[in-house]
């Protein structure tokens, strides 16, 4: 397999933290412009694998090659109460060297993608959760529109927010042709949001499988309905009860 | 909704009134004597005699309190920053912080009365004393408590050290910091008190010691009024300050 236009690239990774092993034996690749989930059951390991991809930790065994620059977005919500939402949106701009006011400007011409139009001089207490989380998420498209990483971002979100936050998600992908890495534990999500899709097992993490997706029309609500996806469905139960 | 509070503002000052007034009937009835313990009625009739000169006392008062507790503040502000900036410093001075607190005030106070003499300095020292420990202490762990997550993500952002201090450890440190400030604020009465107690010419706390020599307890009741209110007026103003630096808090309750 070519590894050129590869973004991110993990070759039999293994990491304990004292005498627990994390993870085992992690391989996989993600290229440009391409949507990949890592799935896995919750507490598997996965968030290690986007610590070990931002260098925030390093492997004790195995390489990790990252080409390019990487934006990391929390399950969590990790907007400082105490900044307005502009402001909170506008931090990676600052740290990048803007003034406030060049920050804030910029900030302000994404807000109407990302749905936030009205709100960005509110609180963040004030928006609901998906908001913050599209918040969130535009924070992190400030801060890298490469290699975006994101940690089970919906997870925190009541079912129906979070099928309209994958709607959305898709809409904007689409858009910003960036290479995204996403963590989940829901198979559904995995298939409706990925071109491909890596299954993690259980602690200590190895690949189990991965699984190409790929459908003939545009991904929309009724895709989970088709065929297709329900075929996906069952190869990757499978795959995980093995 | 809006009823139900107004009843639990009144609750407590039924309480006390209630309070009071058996007070009151307990003197009365028992005829004690007013050196001893006097009613309710003779503080009012004292505060008000001698309204004028506990005034003047009280203002002095206040200005050791205040200026002991700004120094305070900006004390433990410098400090609490070193000692996050340069963690081998918290390993020193931490229990040094807690040992000095164990110390009664009122043991070293006299001290200071024969080191920096009858003015007002050694009152300041007391409330500096008093009000610098809960403020470092509700600083320094506020910058500890900031999420490692949080940090890692302000990293990720592209953050330098000095940018995650002052965007994330200092702001969420401050959050806490009135806490330890609302509690100095209610010490820095009590340190100027103390001070006062041991020594000086002016003052609540000189007022006190001169009414008590010659047993004139409604005085010093009296006095104690005026302390109380003293204090909940520094509360009340940290509390305004609070609100105003934090509107984040006010929206939410919205």
């Amino acid at each position: 397999m070519s590894t050129y236009q590869n973004k991110i690239a993990l070759s039999h990774v293994k990491k304990s933290f004292g005498t627990a092993e994390i993870l085992k034996d992690i391989s996989l690749e993600v290229k440009k412009g391409q949507v990949v989930a890592l799935l896995g059951p919750s507490g598997s390991g996965k968030s290690t694998i986007f610590n070990l991809i931002t260098n925030l930790i390093t492997p004790d065994e195995g390489t990790i090659t990252v080409d390019g620059n990487v934006g990391y977005m929390y399950q969590k919500d990790t907007m400082v109460p105490w900044k307005k939402v502009i402001d909170n949106i506008a931090l990676p701009l600052r740290f990048q060297g803007m003034n406030k006011r060049e920050a804030r400007e910029k900030a302000i011409s994404y807000l109407d993608t990302f749905g936030l139009s009205g709100y960005e001089t509110k609180y963040p207490s004030m928006l609901s959760g998906g908001m913050k989380q599209r918040a969130n998420f535009l924070k992190t498209y400030l801060t890298s529109n490469d290699i975006i990483l994101l940690d089970e971002p919906f997870g925190a979100l009541d079912s129906m927010t979070r099928k309209r936050m994958q709607m959305w998600l898709l809409s904007v992908t689409k858009e910003m042709n960036a290479t995204i890495l996403l963590i989940t534990h829901d198979i559904e999500e995995a298939i409706f949001l990925a071109d491909q899709v890596y299954v993690l097992s259980d602690k200590p993490a190895t690949v189990l499988g991965q699984v190409a997706v790929e459908f003939e029309t545009e991904r929309t609500e009724a895709t989970v309905l088709e065929e297709r996806f329900i075929s996906y469905k069952k190869k990757i139960t499978e795959i995980l009860e093995l | 909704m809006k009823s139900h509070s107004i009843v639990k503002k009144i609750i407590p000052v039924l309480f006390i009134v209630s309070l009071l007034g058996v007070w009151e009937a307990v003197v009365r009835i028992n005829q004690i004597e007013p050196y001893i313990l006097p009613a309710p009625s003779n503080v009012v009739d004292a505060l008000c005699k001698d309204f004028p000169i506990l005034w003047d006392n009280m203002l002095v008062t206040l200005y050791e309190g205040m200026l002991g507790f700004v120094i305070a503040i900006g004390l433990s502000l410098v400090l609490a920053i070193i000692i996050d900036l340069v963690p081998v410093l918290k390993e020193a001075i931490y229990p040094v912080l807690v040992i000095s607190q164990t110390i009664p005030t009122i043991a070293i106070a006299p001290l200071f009365l024969i080191w920096f003499g009858f003015g007002i300095l050694p009152k300041v020292v007391v409330v500096v004393l008093v009000c610098f420990f809960p403020m470092v202490i509700s600083l320094v762990d506020g910058m500890e408590a900031v999420d490692q997550d949080l940090i890692n993500h302000f990293q990720l952002m592209g953050a330098n050290k000095l940018q995650r201090f002052v965007h994330l450890k200092l702001p969420f440190g401050l959050i806490n910091f009135f806490s330890g400030m609302r509690i100095a604020a209610t010490y820095s009465i009590m340190g100027a008190i103390i001070g006062e107690w041991l020594g000086g010419n002016k003052g609540l706390g000189v007022y006190m010691t001169r009414a008590k020599s010659v047993y004139a307890i409604d005085k010093m009741f009296a006095a104690i009024v005026l302390i109380v209110a003293a204090s909940l007026l520094v509360f009340g103003v940290i509390h305004f300050i609070e609100k105003i630096t934090t509107p984040w808090m006010r929206q939410k309750g919205e």
